[in-house]
């Protein structure tokens, strides 16, 4: 019972990351609240229903190689919204974070209705690839491979994101924009350009995050606002700028909120998570881990 | 001197609508002089303290909740509430009972969400969590109050909310005059709020809280503990929402967690944006002639009308960040400019 709770709570919490995790790029490093990020998720998760639609009419003997094709596409697919976003709108916006948040709050609406239109207010179902069916048994629990999957996509990316963040010239320009950005400019950083492509990163794993989350049930146009503020809950627990605080909010956050919710009910589970996340923030009012900068306002 | 008139002529002209509205028309502004009376709240947080909360829709359901359950308890008669039945609870639970009282209910529906709002700013602002992470957390605020009204089904009526209601006071709710009695207390609560905030913007505190929001650091370096001022103010909106909400359930008579969710919330900050977050008098026609839109627009085209907030939220902050307010404002002040051109001319031709 134990073992089953805890991968619940691993699974739930590797989720929260995967979305959190493009919110913690967009969010750590330009300060933008991006609340259309749930409908890039949602916009990979239809990309996901798309291409395997397309699958399923073309080439049924391979059906089951879609998703190996639906994880780049919803990933290139939602960077490239994203980046159009980032370039049209967001960075008239810098200085406003309390507009750009009701600015992306808008797009996000008009996403949503657009998915309305094309695909019907009716949730649609993806069928999973049969390769994901079923799970591992062990110690007298069952692990399934969806959720195993999940968690391993998630590692993965946590893995080369990191990689890429600290290991390559232009992930350091990332972290060098987001520790100073005056400074960073000064040596010869090009800051829009960075913004520009930094905030198509973290859509983009927001399209990889929708494409997982077709694994797990029926997608609709409003799939991402279930998501969404828990994921805010995510960044702000973990602390804004740090991979690994995001990493752990996520995880604490999935781990206490099923133990919670079995032992009580879901929604008493809801209210007693974020009594506990003011509670933590009144020892750790900048989350768990945060960049230190000395600037002031 | 001119701006104080306009008040004058606004505030007339809302006392006399029961005169020249239908019924239909009147029962819909009162409901949207509810709503105006949540504006004037965000105006007074977010345009001149830079608070932007977007939990504000839970105020309004506390209130409008408190209120719905004295109605709801006069309308079953000493019974227990129809859905209580469904849901198989025998007897009152403790908490709906002193709402059998009419008094402790309206008292109930401002205290509630003043003590909700005071408990969370102050836990926030304390540790001088400001800005976005405010606004999130005031989000998930609405998260937590909507799931727990929907999963507490035999206490709250679920998702189908508090309806049925039968009398106030012993007034039936469905007559024509309580309908006109209850919109000019709504008119008359909008005008007590609309000049006591503008007491307190026009003042001292205002200056305050105009500084707090320019720059919180440099107002703390000065001697001033911004916390106070910032409870203070989110608690007041939160009342001001509160009473908001208990008026709405009088004249609308239903209170659903779907009118307390994320996205009212959010329509609420925006009617502020359109009338302009700086201007009282400007948050109160946002109120209005946002609600006005709607209830035009998703009746007849349902689909557009999404699209159409979306399209505006994002027009309002790009092009018109002072909304309404800020183009009258525009236009008097080119208005003044030609004038005082045409002194000047005048001057020189004398001369």
């Amino acid at each position: 019972m134990l073992i089953d709770q805890l991968f619940n709570g691993l699974s739930v919490g590797s989720i929260l990351l995967l979305i959190a995790i493009g919110l913690a790029i967009t969010f750590g490093l330009m300060g933008v609240i991006n609340m259309a990020h749930g409908e890039l998720m949602m916009v990979g998760a239809y990309t996901t229903y798309v291409i395997q639609q397309i699958f399923a009419h073309h080439a049924p003997q391979s059906a089951g190689m879609y998703f190996v094709i639906a994880i780049p596409s919803s990933f290139l697919i939602a960077a490239l919204l994203g980046w159009g976003l980032e370039k049209s709108l967001i960075r008239h916006l810098y200085h406003r974070p309390l507009d750009s948040l009701l600015a992306t709050w808008g797009i996000s609406l008009i996403l949503q209705q657009t998915a309305r239109l094309i695909f019907g207010a009716p949730n649609v179902a993806v069928v999973p690839p049969s390769w994901l069916d079923g799970g591992i048994h062990l110690f007298g629990a069952v692990f399934p491979y969806k959720r195993l999957f999940i968690l391993c996509l998630v590692l993965v990316i946590v893995f080369f994101l990191y990689m890429y963040l600290t290991k390559t010239r232009a992930g350091r320009r990332i972290q060098a924009v987001t520790m100073n950005r005056p400074m960073a400019a000064c040596l010869g950083i090009a800051t829009p350009k960075v913004d520009a492509y930094s905030f198509a990163i973290g859509s983009g794993l927001a399209g990889v995050a929708g494409c997982a989350l077709t694994l797990l049930g029926p997608i609709g146009p409003t799939i991402g606002t279930y998501y969404i503020v828990d994921a805010f809950m995510v960044v702000i627990l973990g602390g804004v700028g740090k991979l690994a605080g995001t990493m752990v909010g996520a995880f604490g956050i999935g781990l206490i909120s099923t133990f919670v919710e079995y032992s009580t009910s879901a929604t008493i589970a809801k209210v007693i998570v974020f009594v506990l996340i003011i509670a933590f923030l009144q020892w750790k009012p900048s989350g768990l881990l945060r960049l230190r900068t000395r600037s002031l306002d | 001197m001119n701006k104080r008139w306009g008040y004058w002529l606004f505030f007339a002209a809302l006392f006399l609508a029961p005169f020249y509205l239908t019924e239909f028309r009147l029962s819909l502004l009162g409901k949207f002089l509810c709503f105006a009376i949540v504006a004037v709240g965000i105006s007074l947080i977010w345009g001149h303290t830079g608070i932007l909360s977007l939990g504000h829709g839970v105020y309004f359901g506390l209130g409008a909740y408190c209120m719905a359950m004295y109605l709801k308890l006069e309308a079953s008669r000493g019974h227990l509430p129809d859905f209580m039945e469904w849901s198989g609870v025998r007897e009152l639970p403790w908490f709906w009972k002193p709402f059998a009282h009419p008094m402790v209910a309206i008292a109930a529906a401002i205290a509630l969400p003043t003590l909700l709002a005071a408990l969370l700013s102050y836990f926030t602002f304390k540790n001088r969590i400001q800005g976005v992470y405010f606004s999130l957390l005031s989000q998930a605020v609405v998260v937590v109050f909507v799931t727990l009204f929907i999963g507490k089904q035999e206490w709250t009526g679920g998702t189908n909310g508090l309806t049925n209601f039968s009398t106030v006071f012993g007034f039936s709710l469905s007559s024509p005059l309580t309908q006109i009695v209850l919109y000019w207390l709504t008119a008359a609560v909008l005008a007590l709020i609309f000049v006591m905030t503008r007491r307190l913007t026009t003042g001292r505190l205002g200056k305050v809280l105009i500084a707090i929001r320019d720059a919180e650091n440099r107002v703390r370096f000065l001697g001033f503990n911004p916390t106070v001022y910032k409870v203070f103010v989110y608690s007041l909106s939160a009342a001001f929402a509160g009473v908001a909400g208990a008026l709405f359930v009088l004249q609308v008579g239903l209170i659903s967690p779907e009118m307390m969710g994320i996205i009212p919330s959010i329509e609420m900050v925006l009617w502020a944006a359109v009338g302009g977050r700086h201007s009282l008098m400007g948050a109160i026609m946002g109120a209005i002639v946002m609600n006005t839109a709607k209830s035009f627009l998703s009746e007849n085209y349902p689909d557009l009308w999404l699209l159409l907030l979306g399209a505006l939220f994002v027009v309002v902050v790009l092009f018109v960040p002072k909304g309404l307010a800020g183009i009258y404002e525009s236009l008097a002040a080119v208005r003044i400019k030609e004038k005082r051109g045409h002194e000047c001319e005048a001057r020189v031709d004398v001369s």
